[in-house]
């Protein structure tokens, strides 16, 4: 990790941080700093992706601006998030994607909706795109399914190999001398933390955290349940509609009452619910605790979300009007803009952070060996 | 903009955890209430912001407190550290009533957690804040703003109007305005003077000027004074502040916890003369370190160096600030403005007295010197090992002991011995009461809730008949 104005900014602090130690209830990133006396910047970018962001040290913060100290733990992590996910982007010439993320991810989703209209406008007869479909295999009248799954599973698998690269590159750059030894109980740690979101809760007594302002509140958690949850039961519905297809010669579309459209409804709803949830925390929230500067591609992976799952349900909704060919093509034109986007934007975080969650059960493991 | 033309059933003059309890309560009692807060917003909360934890009786395990902690421990532990210098009926009142304030405190938004990391000693009597002192501020605020309590900020209450044992008005300066309100009652809650340096200078004259102050710089002891000029009857030696020798380039104001250091123990501490003053090695360091402000206080220029080698450098706390570092003493000495043929001579005494021992950072060792004036007691090793590590200190004042007297009722008690008919006071401004000497961790906060508390209570009732 490359040490810039941001890293030393949340050196400094992380400095003060740790002569005062009051929010070591909040979250792991206290815990974690405790372990050590002096920080590297490959320090900061473990600390900054082991922080979720939930304000509770900048609103306890005795310290917080106008303080001439100036401690904005927040700000200062996302602002080193950002550049920590350009250092350890694969491959490497992809870092230039985080520079304006917000406007890249536009530019992307822009570009893959076009690449997919013009290609069914220019392949695809009139007669079939503009007319009323119905039946087994409606969809791949107007795109062949050999087409589809090859460009959604090339893309899918490209991302999932350089989000796999990010994280190694993140775990070897902050790699200590307490990350040694891996094991199981310490990887449970990590999926628990990650799958119940441990630090949105608030600490002891679990009263949430300060979406926004110093009250204390669930919201944000519940919001990002929806919009995971709503992900992963939207992947699910892909994958088992795949299965059906391949293995069972069962044709999309299926009905309304088939396990993937159940699925594929139930997620969507959420994913909407999740991200227009999202997007209103970020609006309403105080705005001293914010990085401005990260909030383009914050926005962008949100949106783009919402932007799946609408043009999904739509598609859902009007699957036998003559509708259905265009939405069909912005829908996958949409997927496929995320797909590519994942390891290339806001996305990135959630692999970051589970990374980051694993090393510090790992080290809290490795330090109660040690202490006995 | 609040109402200045309303007359209030309850001013609570102040805006730290004392008269954020005395305000909710008095509130909650169904009474009109207005807060004046001398501090921006961003600044609110007097120290109550730095604080971290509350001293609390009970008499079994709680979510947060460990074992029991029953009122005549506390009463000794409270004896010993003041030295009698207590008032037994408002001490075990204010202990007994500890046991009951934390379901209030949790109901007004108060969150706790179990004894942060490395206070282990404090585990079973002090219940934790979580986030510390800010965080219960900002819950106290968001409780009063939710009952419908006034606050002002930016406004400092410079006088009160006490006529005969009845407070009748304070004149404010609101936002830069001059302003007069009027009240039934009045709760003064606005701590002690610590940090006004022309005060201090009284006592301590231009020494005081070398002073660090550690916590908030609104404590301008004000009201305090205007009191006290008014035939208030006071308690405390005037002269009296709790301080700790802190890094002595820490900020004048508001440097807080982080200035703290705690290496005190494991090195040699020299003056301006570059001589030694006072065993280092005394005690442990819990027990030590609120000495060491009064002796670098005493010292010309009021101003300290602790010097120890790389032996002992993970033994205490990360400071905040970058230690200075030489290979050599002379080259130390050099960095630090001493002179350096005297500096190597301290050094080189110290090492010859050093006896040898088997070194515990953890316990009084008695690794001790023989025949040095001022000896060291316990953890005395050799400086020999370079890097040589070295931290400036300066007095930083965290509390003055003058204050006003009060009943159980919290009312204050005039020169006469008569009680005020409307003024009530709580925290700093009369914890000197209870605590004219020493220290208690956490039992100040004890205090300012109970004591708000009851403040409150009391205004109301009265504001009611």
């Amino acid at each position: 990790m490359h040490a810039t104005e941001a890293t030393q900014a949340a050196q400094r602090s992380i400095d003060i941080c740790n002569a005062c130690r009051y929010c070591e209830g909040y979250c792991a990133v206290f815990p974690a700093m405790m372990l050590q006396r002096a920080f590297t910047t490959e320090d900061m970018s473990y600390l900054a992706n082991l922080c979720h962001n939930c304000n509770g040290c900048y609103h306890a913060c005795q310290f917080s601006p106008p303080h001439a100290y100036g401690i904005n733990l927040p700000q200062q992590f996302a602002e080193v998030r950002v550049e920590s996910y350009a250092e350890y982007a694969w491959p490497k010439v992809m870092a230039v994607a985080f520079a304006r993320n917000g406007r890249t991810m536009l530019a992307l989703t822009a570009a893959a909706l076009a690449f997919v209209l013009v290609a069914v406008l220019l392949l695809v007869p009139n007669a079939a795109l503009f007319g009323a479909q119905s039946g087994a295999g409606a969809f791949y009248r107007l795109i062949p399914w050999g087409v589809m799954a090859s460009f959604a599973g090339a893309t899918l698998l490209f991302s999932l190999l350089a989000l796999l690269m990010a994280a190694r590159n993140f775990w070897r750059d902050t790699a200590s001398p307490l990350t040694r030894t891996m094991s199981l109980s310490a990887l449970r740690t990590a999926l628990g933390d990650a799958a119940t979101l441990r630090y949105l809760g608030g600490g002891h007594e679990g009263g949430g955290c300060n979406d926004l302002d110093s009250s204390f509140s669930q919201t944000r958690r519940k919001l990002h349940h929806f919009m995971m949850y709503g992900f992963f039961l939207c992947f699910a519905s892909t994958s088992v509609a795949t299965l059906m297809d391949h293995f069972l010669g069962w044709e999309a579309p299926y009905s309304w009452y088939s396990l993937p459209v159940i699925l594929g409804t139930l997620g969507g709803i959420g994913m909407l619910i999740g991200c227009v949830g999202l997007i209103w925390v970020k609006i309403a929230t105080d705005p001293a605790p914010v990085a401005r500067r990260v909030l383009g591609g914050d926005y962008a992976l949100l949106l783009m979300l919402a932007l799946v799952a609408k043009t999904g349900l739509l598609l859902l909704l009007f699957r036998a009007t003559p509708a259905m060919g265009v939405l069909l093509a912005v829908h996958l034109g949409s997927v496929l803009a995320l797909f590519l986007a994942l390891p290339y934007g806001k996305f990135i975080h959630g692999i970051l952070r589970f990374t980051a969650l694993l090393k510090a059960a790992v080290e809290r493991e490795g330090r109660s060996v040690v202490s006995g | 903009m609040p109402d200045f033309g309303k007359i209030y059933d309850v001013a609570v003059i102040g805006g730290g955890n004392a008269a954020m309890c005395a305000a909710i309560m008095a509130r909650q009692a169904g009474a009109s209430v207005i807060v004046l807060e001398h501090a921006p917003r961003a600044f609110r909360g007097g120290n109550s912001r730095h604080t971290r934890n509350l001293r609390a009786m009970h008499d079994g395990p709680t979510s947060v407190l460990t074992e029991s902690y029953l009122e005549d421990e506390y009463w000794d532990d409270l004896l010993r550290v003041t030295g009698g210098n207590t008032d037994e009926k408002l001490a075990r009142m204010t202990i007994r009533e500890s046991s009951r304030v934390m379901p209030w405190m949790m109901q007004c938004g108060v969150r706790f957690q179990p004894s942060l990391t490395g206070t282990l000693s404090l585990s079973r009597t002090n219940a934790f804040f979580l986030g510390g002192g800010k965080a219960l501020v900002n819950a106290y605020y968001a409780t009063a703003e939710k009952l419908g309590i006034v606050i002002c900020y930016d406004a400092e209450v410079l006088s009160l109007d006490l006529d005969d044992g009845f407070a009748k008005s304070v004149t404010i300066s609101a936002n830069g305005f001059p302003q007069t309100l009027r009240a039934k009652t009045f709760v003064v809650s606005s701590g002690g003077f610590q940090g006004n340096i022309d005060w201090l200078k009284k006592y301590w004259g231009e020494a005081a000027e070398n002073f660090l102050i550690r916590g908030t710089p609104y404590a301008r002891g004000r009201m305090l004074q205007n009191l006290l000029d008014q035939g208030v009857q006071s308690v405390g030696d005037a002269t009296q502040f709790h301080s700790v020798a802190i890094d002595a380039r820490s900020p004048k104001f508001d440097g807080g916890i982080v200035t703290r250091l705690d290496n005190i123990p494991f090195s040699i501490v020299v003056n301006q003369q570059a001589k030694r003053f006072y065993d280092e090695g005394e005690d442990v360091w819990p027990k030590r370190y609120a000495v060491w402000g009064r002796i670098v206080a005493q010292q010309p220029g009021q101003i300290a160096w602790s010097i120890v080698d790389q032996k002992s450098e993970k033994l205490f706390m990360p400071s905040v600030f970058p230690a200075i570092t030489a290979n050599t003493i002379r080259e130390l000495a050099g960095k630090i403005g001493l002179d350096a043929d005297t500096l190597e001579q301290t050094v080189n005494d110290y090492n010859a007295a050093v006896q040898p021992g088997e070194f515990n950072s953890q316990k009084l060792d008695h690794c001790h010197t023989e025949g040095l004036e001022p000896p060291k007691t316990n953890w005395a090793r050799k400086l020999d090992t370079p890097p040589f590590i070295c931290y400036p200190h300066r007095p930083g004042i965290t509390f003055t002991y003058l204050g006003v007297k009060v009943d159980e009722q919290a009312r204050v008690i005039m020169a006469d011995d008569k009680p005020t008919a409307n003024l009530f006071a709580s925290g700093e401004i009369m914890a000197g009461s209870i605590l004219g000497r020493g220290y208690l961790a956490g039992f100040g906060m004890t205090i300012g809730t109970v004591f708000g508390r009851i403040a409150g209570q009391e205004a109301a009732k009265y504001a009611r008949n």
